[in-house]
């Protein structure tokens, strides 16, 4: 990591008092990173978690020798929303060998961004998978490799998605394409809570199909 | 040690937290509670609590104090409540939750707002 001094860090209003996160998952090389730089106010910072297979925290060093406790790195950026609401969005390792870190990084998430290369598309079934698993609200966004175009409907054939989860395209290089990515991302949650409000208004949020 | 780096981590960090490898179960620092400084630093303070104190003079997110130290997250954990115990610090958690455990509408709204802002 590039040294740090404290002259390079920007300050947050001393009013802030709203942590917010949204998760990017994704691939190896996917984008993720330049996603959140095209959007970040600061240099995206790299920061990581020490943790053992069994998903807990390392909290023994004598139980360590047996597990094998896993360094996790991952990347995050932060966004000044107004006075009190500071978001901060972090790139997820997609790959299936830290599904443990993704319990802590999904906790108290907004949503999650599924960022797809169109040309490796079986990369991002297993992320789609775990946030169906935890009830986690997403979007897909296809980043734009230059790779040849598919349609809509191709790409949600391919990764089995669910209608109600929108799909876009998007060139994670662009502020302006990855702020539509994170607008769409809040548009979707709103509309989701807004139906579970009413249903709940009504009593129904028992049925099982309006599982989040 | 051959060299610096990952492979030498674990007995600096252990040392750091005099051992202490979780900071608790109900442990209150999420990724992005923000903390904020209620003191100055003071002399023969471990170094690390300084600096925090130092980072933390304006808000400062857990995540950010992780990175800028260059700890591991459960690390800096236990160090915040360290402060957070002796009143050296106060944090200020996230608040997206409606009582019904949906994300609050209004803070959908204000976060809707300020990225269209952007």
């Amino acid at each position: 990591m590039d040294s740090v001094t404290s002259d390079a860090r920007a300050p947050l209003s001393a009013s802030a008092d709203n942590g917010l996160k949204i998760v990017i998952v994704g691939g190896f090389g996917v984008g993720k990173t330049t996603l959140v730089r095209s959007v970040s106010e600061i240099r995206p910072l790299n920061t990581e978690e020490t943790m053992t297979q069994a998903g807990e925290a390392v909290d023994d060093t004598s139980e360590v020798r047996g597990k094998s406790a896993t360094t996790v790195a991952f990347d995050f950026g932060r966004i000044t929303l107004d006075t009190h609401n500071i978001l901060y969005l972090f790139g997820a390792p997609g790959q299936e060998r830290f599904w443990f870190l993704w319990d802590r990084l999904f906790s108290g998430t907004l949503g999650a961004i599924v960022l797809v290369d169109t040309r490796r598309i079986d990369e991002s079934w297993y992320a789609i998978d775990r946030l169906e698993h935890h009830g986690t609200p997403f979007i897909v966004a296809c980043n734009d490799f230059g790779g040849p175009p598919h349609t809509p409907a191709q790409i949600r054939e391919a990764l089995d998605l669910d209608p109600h989860v929108p799909l876009l395209d998007c060139d994670a290089r662009s502020r302006e394409s990855s702020k539509r990515v994170l607008i769409t991302l809040v548009e979707h949650l709103q509309s989701r809570y807004a139906l579970h409000g009413a249903a709940a208004a009504e009593g129904a949020l028992q049925s099982p199909e309006l599982a989040l | 040690m051959s060299r610096p780096g990952r492979d030498d981590a674990p007995d600096r960090l252990y040392t750091l937290t005099q051992g202490r490898t979780r900071s608790g179960p109900d442990t209150p620092f999420d990724l992005v509670t923000l903390v904020v400084a209620e003191c100055d630093p003071v002399a023969g303070m471990q170094s690390e609590h300084a600096a925090i104190l130092r980072m933390c003079e304006r808000p400062t997110a857990v995540v950010e104090i992780a990175a800028e130290l260059k700890l591991p997250v459960s690390i800096t954990r236990i160090l915040l409540s360290d402060l957070l115990s002796t009143g050296r610090v106060s944090a200020r958690h996230p608040h997206t939750t409606v009582p019904s455990g949906l994300p609050d509408p209004d803070i959908l709204e204000q976060v809707l707002v300020g990225l269209r802002n952007l």
